[in-house]
């Protein structure tokens, strides 16, 4: 498989299964474009953007054996018939020859077409173009072994704030208000501990509702996990995602001495935050928290990012990122709102060319900010194409449900935050699991098998390897099937992921 | 080559197995609502 596309002027061609990429002259990309992927972009596009009717069979899977086929390997044309290559057959691989549009050799002179078959045969030849996608097994997929490494700790069931989006129900995710007993943290931090099998380093999320209402707490349990790691010769990574509100020096200092990564809860320009964003008695946040988030910043020695949620309401949030650039924030997140579709914030299918407006503006900042020598992150922009995480970490995904549990301050296990609160979705309570001789978790095999070869969506898409078959979660609660991605939250990602290529790609040239 | 310019390597072909698990849980990271994972960094040490 492999996806053409357009960016900024430059012709992109990624080879889905090898994760190569190419940057292509307008000739290679006539040839290739037609093979791009057949899925469009979620809004109407086909994948293969630019590929216009001014181009000889352009159209994706319009050209055929014609006068003209693609090249032999050796890259010779002339009299002879034009063949190499191959078509791609379902597992991405060649199996036939690739046809050539039609029309090429009135535009391009014999010697380019020649020059371009031999670079296109010499990396099909390099398994850098229409490569299969052998690497992955069955036992890759679901041979891993049931290993916990991550929590979401909550250790707050309530909040400070009164966010209208919020999917945690201001806090107490359905259920009552409750802050995490110290006892309870320490079986959760043992409970990761012990489930952790060979895994070195561990993190713990700290979440709520708002965390820093219960600061003491998580003081004892930092305090605790770090005595505990050494025991079983683990490396605890913690973290901690705030509104920010009741920042100050002490709680700033501890973060900064313990904390590896912190999110700070921002959405950007006040009147969007505000909009949002409000306190319990209804007004709105942003004046109270952004000297807060400021200090924090300027004093943190650490990761951190300023990270914010975008709605129906500021579908230009490009602005909202550069708001929060400007501020001095150089790691910046802004994520979709997930809600279902009666909410009037909530993101639809009509907002989609819109939004994908809003990330080619905000590649622009990227690339603006790059060209400059500042630094400047938007988080689903950050690919490392020389490196990035493994072939397994691409297909398996979020590990929630597997290698990833949220447990709520009454010791309530779930898959992940998201799942909080949905007793269908429980799989067991701190305090009972002695009794029970231990943890055993019930959806394993349910979480396990929803890998991107198990959902039909994902084993054609060509974004596949950069997402990993989306948020479970999220499948779940939009579609009702865990195996049927949020086909929202697909359309963007695959622009994201356009984007991020793109942005490297235009900085590269 | 002067008609293709490769800006990245076939990475995925590099690294069958089941993986080290040392990296972050990507939704640990940023995002908490959404999923992208080929921005998360490698941390093994023996493939770095």
């Amino acid at each position: 498989m492999i996806h053409c596309y357009k960016f900024k002027g430059n012709n992109i061609v990624l080879d889905i299964n090898s994760g190569a990429v190419h940057v292509v002259s307008d000739l290679v990309y006539r040839i290739l474009s037609p093979h791009s992927d057949k899925a469009d972009m979620g809004d109407g596009r086909p994948c293969a953007s630019g590929v216009g009717p001014e181009t000889a069979g352009g159209r994706p899977g319009a050209s055929d054996a014609g006068p003209e086929t693609a090249g032999g390997r050796s890259g010779a044309s002339g009299a002879d018939p034009e063949t190499a290559g191959g078509r791609p057959g379902a597992s991405g691989a060649l199996t036939a020859p690739l046809p050539l549009p039609q029309g090429l050799s009135g535009r391009y002179p014999a010697h380019e077409i020649d020059e371009a078959l031999s670079e296109i045969a010499g990396l099909i030849d390099a398994g850098m173009l229409f490569s299969d996608d052998s690497q992955v097994s069955h036992d890759m997929l679901e041979g891993r072994g049931a290993v916990i490494k991550a929590l979401c700790l909550h250790a707050a069931h309530d909040c400070n704030m009164s966010c209208a989006y919020c999917f945690a129900d201001e806090g107490a995710f359905t259920g009552e208000k409750s802050l995490l007993p110290a006892e309870t943290g320490r079986m959760a931090i043992d409970f990761l501990l012990e489930q952790s099998g060979d895994r070195r380093n561990l993190e713990i999320d700290f979440f709520g509702g708002e965390p820093l209402m219960n600061f003491e707490v998580i003081k004892a349990l930092v305090a605790y996990g770090r005595e505990r790691e050494k025991l079983f010769g683990k490396n605890i990574r913690f973290t901690i995602t705030t509104n920010g509100l009741l920042l100050g020096p002490e709680k700033e200092a501890f973060i900064n001495e313990h904390m590896d990564n912190v999110i700070l809860s921002i959405d950007g320009r006040p009147e969007i935050n505000d909009a949002m964003r409000k306190t319990r008695g209804g007004s709105g946040t942003y004046s109270l928290i952004i000297d807060n988030l400021l200090r924090f910043g300027q004093n943190r020695g650490g990761r951190f990012y300023a990270r914010g949620t975008f709605t129906r309401h500021n579908l230009d949030f490009s602005r909202d990122v550069k708001h929060l650039a400007e501020l001095g924030f150089r790691n910046v997140s802004i994520e979709p709102v997930v809600a279902p579709g009666a909410m009037d914030f909530a993101i639809g299918d009509g907002d989609l060319p819109r939004i994908f407006d809003e990330y080619d503006k905000l590649a622009e900042l990227y690339i603006e900010y790059a060209r400059r020598g500042e630094q400047f992150a938007f988080f689903h922009f950050n690919m490392d194409l020389s490196g990035g995480p493994c072939v397994i970490k691409r297909v398996c995904g979020c590990g929630a449900g597997t290698e990833y549990v949220a447990i709520s301050p009454e010791g309530d296990i779930y898959p992940c935050h998201q799942f909080v609160g949905e007793e269908g979705y429980r799989l067991g309570n701190l305090h009972e699991l002695a009794a029970q001789g231990g943890f055993s978790n019930p959806l394993y095999g349910f979480f396990n098998h929803a890998h991107i070869y198990s959902k039909g969506e994902c084993a054609a898409c060509w974004a596949k390897f950069y997402c990993s078959g989306g948020c479970h979660a999220n499948a779940l609660h939009m579609n009702g099937d865990i195996l049927k991605p949020y086909g929202v939250g697909c359309a963007l990602e695959r622009k994201r992921v356009e984007c991020a290529i793109g942005i490297q790609a235009e900085l590269a040239g | 080559m002067k008609q293709i310019k490769t800006i990245a390597k076939p990475t995925l072909k590099t690294t069958k197995g089941k993986g080290c698990g040392e990296c972050q849980t990507s939704c640990q990271s940023a995002c908490k609502t959404s999923c992208t994972v080929a921005n998360q960094e490698c941390e093994n040490t023996k493939r770095r």
